[in-house]
């Protein structure tokens, strides 16, 4: 699972792509924890746009992510998520606890 | 009923196979033309219940996980997923959403999704006696859309 992660004025943004899965999700849980331990962000923008699958896996990969970004003073939030992963997110709830834009489709 | 076609398929609890298994049943439910929309719910559905599998049933072994979809004529969908597992002591807790006991890893909502994903879930269990869970999704007929 690619990920492509740039940084500016402690603002770090974070852009996943392809499938969420339990598959995936240790390895991504690893980098993004490398990423805010190194970066420390303010702000924490994970972008979904190029994520074409994703189940209740997520849900927890991004519960603890934004955790952690919690525990370093940072704020997080979620763009440009697509119909399917919209869907698992928003049977979740976690737009209640997560600022979540979801993409108009 | 009778379905009429249906596809069995057996494979290892690995988490590689998370992936084969929901596009194998896309792959499959793609005969009952069913939108993006019910092919996502599809795979998301086989998703939970593989990974349940892989991450409960067989904690520290490899185990053998069937997938059986069956098609029927009213356009229903029905997917079963079974285990040879540890199985669930207590299904009604496992159902409960956000219960895990799969740590920080896992949301506990596994179960919540594929009530939410399909129209009919049912979980059969106990525990040393593996898992099996059938869900059924009906599939919208094309002419009945816009």
């Amino acid at each position: 699972m690619p990920m492509i992660c740039t940084a500016e004025n402690r603002t770090l943004t974070v852009r996943l792509a392809g499938e969420i899965d339990h598959h995936a999700a240790r390895q991504l849980m690893m980098e993004l924890d490398r990423e805010i331990e190194r970066r420390f962000p303010k702000l924490l923008i994970l972008d979904f746009a190029s994520v074409s699958f994703m189940d209740s896996s997520g849900i927890a990969l991004l519960l603890r992510t934004w955790r952690r970004t919690q525990e370093v003073s940072g704020a997080m939030k979620v763009i440009h998520v697509p119909k399917q992963p919209g869907k698992v997110l928003k049977a979740a709830n976690l737009h209640r606890m997560i600022p979540i834009t979801f993409e108009e489709l | 009923m009778k379905p009429t076609n249906q596809v069995k398929m057996e494979f290892e609890s690995r988490s590689a196979n998370e992936g084969f298994a929901r596009a194998s049943a896309a792959c499959f439910a793609a005969q009952l033309d069913p939108t993006l929309e019910e092919l996502g719910d599809i795979k998301t559905a086989v998703s939970e219940a593989v990974t349940n599998c892989i991450v409960h049933a067989y904690p520290d072994t490899i185990g053998r996980v069937m997938l059986r979809l069956r098609l029927f004529a009213d356009n229903t969908l029905e997917i079963a997923v079974r285990d040879w597992g540890v199985g669930i002591a207590d299904v009604e807790q496992a159902r409960q959403p956000m219960y895990t006991t799969g740590g920080s890893e896992r949301s506990g909502m596994g179960f919540t999704i594929m009530e939410s994903f399909t129209d009919q879930c049912r979980v059969k269990s106990g525990s040393g006696k593996g898992t099996t869970i059938v869900m059924r999704k009906k599939i919208s007929m094309r002419t009945a859309r816009k």
